[in-house]
């Protein structure tokens, strides 16, 4: 860790207004801000044209360890993670044996620690074995040293009413949070692999409809209602699912939702290639909700950016697509990838961008370290970004174990230049630290 | 030679490539009557004679040849048609084609005077082509070959027995063959212009494109 | 043309081709010498993952009859075996450099998807439920064949549409050729999306089979229904879809007396009694035998133009 000077910087106050000038770092902290007055001991990092947010939070991301280490692992994805501007990340619990287990959820939380490039919040399973039918360890889970807060079987939707009800009061008792994939198994049927419209007809390929997302979201949030407990819904992806959030908010039900990049940006008429690259769960959606996404991020609707990044094995996406595993890479251009979509040219300011990829998924998650305004006395947990920045997305410059990213070839203007968890650098231009 | 797309006009006067006419309707006539009774000269009579024409235009005169080798006998003379399209040895060298009918008299060939008749021989690789496809049709006694025009530049050991004109050429010319009832003229003609056919062009010698 | 995959790859010029192509096939049926020098010395890979004895051997005999070399490889079952991913099962074929793959698989698209995988040329013999290029030409032969032109024609396209390739490639083609198609169906069995579908590709939708028989339309394309399809819960039970969608008997008749001219196609294999009664499938006007007959010179066709031509550039 060495202190640090970030001269030359911009930054946004808690009300948005911008800020010009230094800011000094020790001890992992933010000690000035502003004009720095005492800059002995402190390297400088030439922020001039930077702009300075709080380090980017991600409620939804796949390590794949243990059990998937030929995709990925904590330590390559700490790497991906720091390299796209995260200092922390929720760490979801479909790994192999599942997160359900106070033990499990420490041993995700060490291998985080010892990687130390961004802290990695193991996420608990909702249910044992993500079977969907009894309760995991949720209380233990909690109490543990990974202090797990945010539980969700996703993959899997917790389909059944009556675990989803007990699960939510549960976590109630110490302000834990459900993050539900919202996906009904019965309207959405087993082999469904895209969005149910007329491309999926004329493709051939079985889809599953926006009512099979909406359908348990409006489920939830009556839930919700009635425990008094939070919900949060994972990568929203259908208009109509949203719609039922922001009704659900408008009467008080203690909601949030999240959206990926990918929903944002790309939608299906990618399909037509049949490219297993393009093939998600929730699946890529057409205009018309991808436009209500963006609606909701900027109305407030949806409350955080998060990847769902879900690194494959080349040998489980080289496959016919209804056979080809479900996922997409995330950490590292998600920042460009709402960026130059929203930011860039669009109504999104780069204070609200801080908002939805840092302040609102740290709180969601309760991460009370992260997401925290910028100023003295403050952890710093911070990224600089350059907004002006161009860049070619390469697939092979990735710092993930996996290549399944549909993002290569893209030019996308914004990219993270430095990324600083509690005042040491832990990536620098696109490499992470050793 | 034989595709209906050579698209060079025949009268283009003073325009490049204008065509000069070798045989004029007349001449086309008296050639295929010769040709008529060569034919039963060697054959001894029409007995056993089946026409084969190779499309396009080859058919048109293999029409024609057979009626007038039906008055000259008094007898009905088969004719039919012989697509060599599926046994060209160049098909790698152009877009591939629809092949144009193959129409054999329900009699057959086997045991047949097969009279292949074509409007043009050069490189004699259609030849080699039609030998190769009507073998597979049966086994004929044996093959004749008459052509219109033999325009020289032979690849293979090919002759024609018949011949209409003999019409030394260079590459560098075409061999414009125009039938009325196949050609959208009046009446029949042979003409060369300076121009390479597209279509069914041989192989040049050593050094030449294509 | 280097690749068929889809029936939309081929405009109205390219289907006017290979049919009158596979007319001139067919008279080869007919010879004592089946046999065509065109594609000798190059290699014909039939990689069939979905059982088909059928189709498979309507592409093989059309192969050997153009005097290629035809090779017939079983896929392994798909997402079942791990290990060697579909594109690693393609690759070491293409490694051998066979000049083209007929491929048959289970899933939509894994024809689209080998073809961006291999340099050899990629024909769609059936994938899963999106297209069946080759049985719409065939198809289409076979019809004109009996009741010439297919330009105006009406046709009746019935049965399980969301779950068939045969369809939706013949939808293309008899468009491509100028028909006028109307697909029946009930609306369990119509696939998602059909209706903007259908007004984009101008195809008439119905689930009134005997309108649309007492109309009296030039052929009706029975399509196979599966069993599966009554317990996956699209329909209630065989005999609610044979009274209201089957070609029975009774309906027989009212197609011929609107109209004696009037054909009947079944891609097959045929479920008697269920889509298609014994009297209909056995009728005159049964096409169901011409439609096996012509898809081996339709096949030849689709091969040699694909393969006997000069190289397109990848």
């Amino acid at each position: 860790m060495s202190d640090l000077l970030l001269t030359g910087a911009t930054w946004f106050d808690e009300d948005g207004s911008e800020r010009r000038g230094d800011l000094a770092v020790r001890e992992g902290y933010v000690t000035e801000a502003g004009s720095v007055e005492d800059s002995y001991g402190l390297t400088t990092v030439d922020a001039d044209g930077l702009v300075v947010l709080p380090g980017f939070v991600d409620l939804h991301t796949h390590l794949r360890q243990p059990g998937r280490e030929d995709a990925e692992t904590i330590s390559s994805g700490s790497r991906a993670a720091a390299v796209g501007g995260y200092t922390a990340v929720l760490a979801m619990a479909n790994t192999d044996p599942t997160t359900d287990t106070a033990e499990a959820a420490e041993h995700v939380h060490a291998l985080g620690k010892a990687c130390g490039l961004v802290d990695v919040q193991p996420v608990g399973a909702v249910t044992k074995g993500l079977g969907g039918a009894e309760l995991a360890e949720l209380g233990l889970m909690h109490r543990s040293r990974a202090r797990v807060r945010v539980f969700s079987d996703d993959g899997r939707c917790v389909a059944d009413g009556r675990v989803m009800r007990r699960a939510l009061e549960y976590v109630r008792a110490f302000d834990g949070v459900v993050s539900q994939h919202s996906q009904d198994p019965a309207l959405a049927g087993p082999s469904a692999c895209c969005h149910e419209g007329e491309l999926s007809g004329r493709l051939g390929l079985p889809g599953w409809p926006p009512v099979a997302e909406a359908s348990i979201i409006a489920r939830d949030v009556m839930l919700a209602e009635h425990t008094g407990a939070r919900v949060h819904v994972a990568h929203v992806t259908t208009a109509e699912g949203l719609d039922v959030v922001r009704w659900a908010k408008a009467r008080g039900t203690r909601v949030t939702c999240e959206v990926t990049p990918h929903h944002l940006a790309l939608g299906t008429e990618l399909l037509g290639g049949y490219d297993p690259v393009f093939k998600v769960n929730p699946p890529l959606r057409p205009d018309e909700d991808r436009d209500a996404l963006r609606e909701g991020l900027l109305d407030g609707t949806v409350d955080a950016v998060a990847t769902d990044h879900a690194p494959h094995a080349r040998h489980d996406k080289e496959h016919a697509f209804v056979d080809a595993a479900f996922g997409m890479l995330g950490l590292e251009t998600a920042f460009s990838v709402v960026h130059d979509l929203l930011v860039a040219g669009g109504p999104l300011t780069l204070a609200d961008l801080g908002r939805v990829m840092s302040r609102s998924p740290a709180r969601i998650a309760g991460l009370e370290g992260h997401g925290r305004p910028i100023g003295p006395g403050e952890p710093a947990n911070l990224v600089l970004v350059d907004p002006a920045a161009r860049i070619t997305v390469d697939r092979d410059a990735s710092h993930s174990l996996a290549r399944n990213n549909p993002w290569h070839g893209r030019a996308l203007t914004g990219a993270v230049h430095t990324t600083i968890l509690r005042g040491r650098v832990t990536a620098r231009e696109g490499e992470p630290a050793a | 030679m034989n595709r209906a797309d050579d698209t060079l006009p025949t009268d283009r006067p003073g325009g490049a490539g204008a065509a000069r006419t070798v045989m004029a309707a007349p001449d086309v006539a008296r050639a295929l009557r010769r040709i008529a009774h060569e034919v039963v000269e060697h054959n001894k009579g029409a007995e056993d004679l089946l026409v084969l024409g190779i499309p396009t235009r080859g058919v048109e005169l293999a029409r024609r040849l057979a009626a007038l080798l039906g008055d000259l006998e008094g007898v009905e003379v088969p004719v039919g048609e012989l697509d060599i399209t599926m046994f060209r040895d160049d098909l790698r060298h152009q877009p591939t084609r629809a092949p144009l009918p193959t129409r054999i008299p329900t009699e057959g060939v086997d045991d047949k005077v097969v009279v292949l008749v074509d409007d043009v021989l050069y490189s004699g690789r259609t030849i080699r082509a039609a030998l190769d496809a009507l073998s597979d049709l049966g086994r004929p006694r044996a093959v004749r070959l008459a052509v219109l025009v033999d325009r020289g530049h032979r690849e293979l050991p090919i002759r024609a027995d018949h011949v209409g004109k003999n019409l030394p050429t260079s590459h560098s010319e075409r061999v414009m063959v125009r039938l009325d009832g196949v050609d959208e003229v009046p009446e029949d003609s042979v003409s060369i212009a300076v121009g390479e056919t597209r279509a069914g062009r041989p192989s040049t010698p050593a050094g030449g494109t294509r | 043309m280097r690749h068929l995959l889809s029936s939309a790859d081929l405009t109205r010029d390219d289907v006017r081709l290979l049919l009158s192509t596979a007319a001139e096939m067919h008279e080869v049926q007919r010879r004592d010498v089946k046999k065509l020098p065109t594609l000798r010395g190059r290699t014909v890979i039939n990689l069939f993952f979905e059982d088909s004895t059928r189709t498979r051997s309507s592409f093989e005999i059309a192969g050997k009859w153009m005097s290629a070399d035809t090779i017939n490889i079983t896929g392994k079952g798909s997402s079942a075996s791990k290990g060697e991913s579909l594109r690693d099962t393609v690759m070491t074929i293409d490694a051998m450099a066979v000049d083209c793959v007929v491929i048959r698989h289970m899933a939509s698209g894994a024809a689209h998807q080998v073809s961006q995988w291999v340099d050899a040329s990629v024909v769609n013999a059936g994938d899963g439920t999106h297209e069946h290029p080759t049985q719409a030409l065939l198809d289409a032969y076979t019809m004109e064949q009996r009741i010439g032109s297919l330009d105006g024609a009406r046709v009746a396209i019935v049965g399980d549409l969301t779950h068939s390739r045969v369809f939706r490639s013949n939808a293309i083609t008899l468009r491509t050729l100028g028909a006028d198609v109307t697909l029946v169906a009930p609306p369990t069995l119509m696939p998602s999306g059909i209706g903007p579908w259908a007004e984009a590709d101008g195809l008439t939708l119905t689930d009134d089979l005997d309108e649309v028989l007492a109309g009296g339309p030039d052929a009706v394309m029975m399509l196979r229904v599966q069993r599966e399809r009554m317990s996956g819960g699209f329909f209630p039970t065989a005999r609610e879809y044979t009274v209201g969608f089957g070609l029975t008997r009774d309906r027989l008749r009212t197609l011929t007396e609107a109209n004696p001219e009037a054909v009947i196609c079944h891609p097959g294999p045929m479920n008697r009694g269920l889509e298609i009664s014994a009297d209909a499938a056995d009728a005159a006007q049964s096409l169901v035998l011409d439609q096996v007959s012509a898809g081996v010179a339709v096949r030849m066709a689709v091969l040699y133009h694909l393969l006997a031509g000069e190289e397109v550039a990848a």
